[in-house]
């Protein structure tokens, strides 16, 4: 229990993080109605939504390249603190782009680059002496395809603190820990030793995101993680995001506008303009507001038809 | 409308151009016959040498050293040690060494460099390179640092040149196979690159490295031309005891006994073919086995 009490007492949460008085306003504790009813997820989002977010990171400015491929432009949004941001829109509009960059994760695409500004916590990442392992080590990542290792259950846990030189006093304990957090450890506990390529879709994406908060990231990325998923799967690793939003920030991207409706506090959408000169296609921010808005009240007419259902 | 009523009533037997053509049996009769040919001659080979050999492949064969004067009582145990030795020592040569570059090309090097490039190229050309001016290549070495050009060590040079572009090509392509998302996976748990390839890729890998690798020793092992080249002995009475050893190898001691005018010897040098043939055959089921039982289908 103490290895994840202590996450908690790190200074990530503190007003003296927020850059300006005004994002310093008291951010509501998360998740204090457990039973949200489904049917209609506009209906009532279960805690007060602070009026800006207190920023985890923060993005001025951004511009992400593939060698001269401009594939996002002028991206500036804060993600806020154990809060839930979808980012949503067409495909291709680089809201996967803009994720990976979160982390430095777009730095294993040969000519990937960025411009602009993105700050965790104050410290812009692309910055010359920062590490990009450092920065994966607190903001952690969810794929696609669940992928976990060709390893047992066990060590596919185990594997995050051991090459993060982790100072582990008992490895079953984080093991335990890790996969009772991500709601895996009663379907598993028996069978630790076994391979995980032996668990259903569903459960190989509960343990990628259990080995994921293993290594006690502050953020948890998330790139379509249920779009491999079936509905039953999906709904319980919503429901695991819920919960986690309690410790950790979490930022997901979704073709899916009922999952961003259900599960985000704040969602932006992305969508991508020709340009005049090239033709290529760019991604851009559109509008970046509370999710009840975005849905019940967008400022963008694009939005609105996005939403609606009318392109995308 | 009425056209597709008119496809689906037209009868469904054989057309001109059907599976029971005349083209198509022709054709199909080719094949096999293309196929019979080799397996006819590589079975022909296998009965000759059989016949001839059956009689001295004894234990004999394996205890005695080659005698000049008296074929009936010619061995061939310095020629299968001196083949051990030799093929050990090109694989603790060529494994680490080619294990190692295809890593790096494939895990590190960034493709759009221009010597990238080149190594790229050229890697695929040394793999198309005879065998016999890897011997060449070796002999200049070996004499440039006064390295003796008949004994294990220079032989095993000039074998594990030769095999380290195959072990290069199949390691690369067995990392290749393993999913980027598992190395992704890796890496966004804050693992380094490095730790990604030593406890991830490569641990994937490394079936189809075991299989590549073993099919390129077992072509060093029956490989003679670098060998004689270097000037490898032919009469060697005496186990090779170390790097700097004088030794002779399974393929040239029967090549040696083939140039000879007995018929003993010409029966000796088939019961080293059966003997060679056994080993080959053994490394490459190895390679069959590792590869059906560890090999992983993502």
């Amino acid at each position: 229990m103490s290895l994840f009490s202590t996450r908690t007492a790190t200074p990530q949460t503190g007003p003296t993080m927020a850059p300006t008085p005004d994002s310093a306003a008291p951010s509501e504790p998360a998740g204090t109605g457990q039973n949200r009813p489904r049917p209609d997820p506009l209906a009532d989002q279960r805690h007060k939504l602070a009026d800006k977010p207190v920023p985890v990171i923060d993005c001025e400015n951004v511009d992400i390249y593939y060698s001269d491929f401009r594939a996002v432009s002028d991206v500036t949004m804060v993600f806020g603190v154990n809060e839930i941001t979808a980012l949503i829109g067409p495909s291709g509009c680089g809201k996967s782009t803009v994720l990976r960059s979160l982390n430095r994760m777009n730095d294993l695409i040969p000519g990937a680059r960025v411009t602009g500004c993105i700050s965790y916590h104050e410290q812009d990442i692309y910055g010359p002496d920062v590490d990009p392992i450092e920065v994966r080590r607190r903001i952690g990542m969810v794929f696609q395809k669940p992928n976990p290792f060709p390893k047992s259950i066990y060590a596919n846990i185990a594997y995050g603190p051991k090459v993060i030189g982790m100072d582990v006093k008992n490895m079953d304990d984080i093991v335990e820990e890790a996969l009772t957090r991500a709601a895996l450890w009663d379907e598993v506990k028996d069978k630790l030793k076994q391979s995980a390529y032996g668990l259903s879709g569903g459960q190989q994406q509960r343990l990628c995101i259990a080995r994921t908060i293993a290594v006690q990231p502050e953020v948890i990325l998330m790139d379509e993680p249920c779009s491999a998923l079936d509905p039953i799967a999906t709904a319980r690793i919503e429901d695991l995001m819920d919960e986690l939003r309690e410790e950790y920030t979490i930022i997901i991207v979704t073709h899916n506008m009922q999952q961003a409706a259900r599960v985000a506090d704040r969602t932006a959408f992305f969508t991508a303009r020709p340009s005049e000169d090239t033709g290529d296609r760019t991604g851009q921010l559109v509008e970046y507001d509370a999710t009840r808005k975005m849905f019940s009240n967008p400022g963008d007419q694009r939005t609105e038809d996005y939403i609606s259902g009318r392109f995308g | 409308m009425a056209t597709i009523g008119a496809v689906a009533t037209a009868p469904l037997r054989a057309g001109r151009a059907g599976e029971r053509s005349g083209t198509s049996i022709g054709f199909l009769v080719a094949l096999w016959a293309a196929l019979a040919f080799a397996l006819v001659c590589l079975a022909t080979l296998l009965v000759t040498a059989f016949i001839d050999g059956y009689p001295r492949l004894d234990g004999a064969l394996f205890t005695r050293y080659s005698s000049r004067v008296i074929p009936e009582t010619a061995g061939a145990r310095a020629a299968i040690l001196g083949s051990m030795m030799v093929i050990v020592t090109t694989a603790l040569m060529a494994i680490p060494l080619g294990v190692a570059a295809a890593v790096y090309l494939e895990e590190f090097a960034d493709p759009r460099r221009w010597f990238n490039k080149l190594i790229e190229v050229n890697l695929q050309n040394l793999a198309a390179v005879p065998a016999i001016v890897y011997g060449m290549l070796t002999a200049g070495f070996a004499l440039t640092v006064g390295l003796p050009r008949r004994v294990v060590l220079s032989g095993a040079i000039a074998l594990a040149l030769l095999i380290l572009p195959v072990i290069i090509i199949t390691t690369r392509e067995a990392l290749r196979s393993v999913p980027a998302e598992i190395r992704q996976g890796s890496l966004a748990l804050g693992a380094t690159p490095l730790q990604t390839v030593w406890r991830q890729t490569l641990p994937s890998a490394l079936p189809g490295v075991a299989t590549g690798t073993i099919l390129a020793l077992s072509r060093a092992l029956g490989e003679a031309a670098p060998l004689l080249l270097l000037g490898g002995l032919v009469f060697v009475t005496y186990d090779p005891n170390g790097l700097m050893s004088g030794f002779t190898t399974l393929p040239i001691q029967i090549f040696s006994w083939t140039g000879q005018p007995q018929v003993e010897f010409r029966q000796v040098a088939s019961a080293a073919i059966i003997v060679l043939l056994g080993l080959l055959l053994v490394m490459n089921a190895l390679a069959i086995v590792i590869r059906n039982r560890y090999q992983r289908h993502w």
